[in-house]
């Protein structure tokens, strides 16, 4: 499979404090790896390395072949990201912010985009409402949808299901599942919801205290620990790395 | 990759609707800067009555209370945009979109002046029925004025931004206190004399001086002293460059420190 993006010897140090350490991996295209790990454990700090908001105090992040920190533009063009922690301005309707985006990113044909988008992700009823006055899960689409508006190859998903009733947050999973197939997305899944990274990840990471404990399928992973399943194996690593 | 236009007028776009979905917002740029003239406008009428200073020049203060408050808005309209977007936390987003520092500032600067202009025109407007006062009678000289005063404006919003950026909402009472800081050695009321000596050097150090210094020279001697403007460009181009400069610094560090990340309150 070639790879989208490859992470080398990656480390970022806050003065004393190392908040990531030499971690290496690559995802594949078409891929969608699963990135878990309790609070703090430096998922944030990578995922914010790899979208060029945080220097590197080492290591690479080659996206299509261009390092980010030399091409930190270009790739962004590229690249989207969807947290739960930032938000789009809520004065502003579901179209004037996906229009503001897509003047950003320099897409072409923004109607269409819209309407597409609106059309796939069930925005149609709200689209000209204020984006503050939506419920959590309309809101969760809007940034999902404000996430594809540059049709990304490779987008980064930080607790994308978050505070979603199941319904919504099944919908947002299958429409994830179906998007990266379609459009052969890298992406980069960081999730507490074990059951959604089993069925959306092909392969998964664990990480605790800025380095990479495990990786492998999310099968492998269970069978190897010995445990039921993707949960119990990361309570397992935890407890053990937190005993050490 | 060259400027781009469109991401230049998308940042703008993203101001405009924010303000023209808001009444109260527009109400609000134009309410304080129209306060403010109506308040200053009294001063100077009992000014023009008491003062032999001012007795032939109906609406010296006044004038100077317009431009000053024109360089006020400007550098506060740049500063509040940069707010919305911490209060909003939306800076993540615009961060993570392919923007350059140039693009950015140049959306900016050109959304802080329309921002300046809902609140100020109205205010100017009302001048001459209320008060007899018409600033255009300071003549071409006021469009280096104006335009002097926009670039210094601009200047101290790019400083108070590279705060903003680089320590997040905890810069955001310098945002607001950083005007009051430099007026009184901006020499906007009165002439620079009227200062110690000390603190008239530092205030010679700022454009500010020679702005107010050429409008008192038009309005109460009617002369026109182009060196004046001319001193007032020199020290702008200077604090513009460094303002720039320290903006880009700002984000470089920002990057290195992780200020970036999920800021906002």
């Amino acid at each position: 499979m070639q790879k989208s993006i490859v992470v080398e010897n990656l480390s970022k140090n806050y003065q004393k404090k190392e908040a990531v350490k030499d971690i290496n991996f690559t995802i594949g295209e078409n891929e969608i790896l699963g990135l878990l790990g309790p609070n703090g454990c430096g998922k944030t700090t990578t995922i914010a390395m790899m979208l060029g908001l945080l220097k590197p105090t080492k290591g690479k992040v080659i996206i299509h072949g261009k390092d980010i920190e030399i091409n930190r533009i270009s790739l962004l063009h590229k690249m989207n990201f969807i947290s739960p922690y930032i938000e789009l301005p809520k004065k502003l309707t579901v179209r004037e912010n996906l229009i503001v985006y897509a003047k950003l990113y320099g897409v072409k044909k923004i109607k269409n985009r819209i309407e597409y988008l609106s059309n796939k992700l069930r925005l149609d009823e709200f689209v000209d409402e204020k984006t503050g006055e939506l419920s959590s899960g309309q809101k969760n689409r809007v940034s999902l949808a404000k996430a594809l508006i540059n049709e990304p190859s490779v987008l980064f998903l930080d607790e994308p299901t978050a505070s979603l009733d199941p319904e919504t947050g099944n919908f947002v999973r299958e429409f994830i599942e179906n998007i990266s197939q379609e459009k052969k997305m890298s992406i980069l899944l960081a999730s507490h919801n074990m059951d959604e990274v089993k069925r959306l990840c092909k392969n998964v990471l664990m990480m605790n205290n800025g380095v990479i404990i495990d990786k492998g399928t999310p099968d492998r992973l269970i069978s190897k620990h010995g445990k039921k399943n993707l949960e119990e194996v990361f309570l397992k690593l935890n407890r053990n790395e937190s005993e050490l | 990759m060259k400027v781009s236009f469109n991401r230049i007028f998308g940042l703008f776009l993203r101001h405009f609707f924010l303000i023209k979905s808001s009444l109260p917002r527009i109400l609000d740029l134009i309410y304080w800067p129209t306060i403010q003239i109506i308040l200053w406008g009294f001063i100077s009428k009992f000014f023009t009555i008491y003062s032999d200073y001012y007795n032939n020049t109906v609406g010296v203060i006044l004038t100077c209370a317009i431009l000053y408050d024109f360089l006020f808005r400007s550098s506060i309209s740049f500063n509040m945009l940069f707010l919305e977007e911490i209060w909003s936390r939306n800076f993540t987003n615009l961060f993570i979109a392919p923007m350059k520092i140039s693009e950015i500032i140049t959306a900016l600067v050109g959304t802080a002046l329309i921002r300046t202009l809902i609140g100020l025109v109205p205010a100017i407007l009302i001048t001459t029925p209320l008060f007899g006062i018409s600033i255009l009678n300071l003549g071409l000289p006021l469009f280096f004025l104006f335009l002097s005063l926009y670039i210094f404006g601009i200047t101290l919003g790019l400083f108070v931004s590279s705060g903003l950026l680089r320590y997040g909402p905890a810069f955001e009472n310098i945002a607001w206190s950083s005007l009051f800081l430099l007026a009184p050695l901006g020499c906007i009321y009165y002439p620079i004399e009227i200062l110690p000596d000390f603190f008239q050097s530092v205030a010679r150090g700022l454009p500010l001086v020679y702005i107010f210094e050429e409008a008192r020279s038009i309005l109460v001697n009617q002369v026109v002293n182009y060196s004046n403007i001319k001193n007032a460009f020199i020290l702008n181009l200077i604090y513009l460059i460094v303002g720039v400069f320290l903006f880009y610094y700002s984000f470089s560090q920002a990057r290195k420190k992780g200020s970036l990340i999920n800021i906002g309150e």
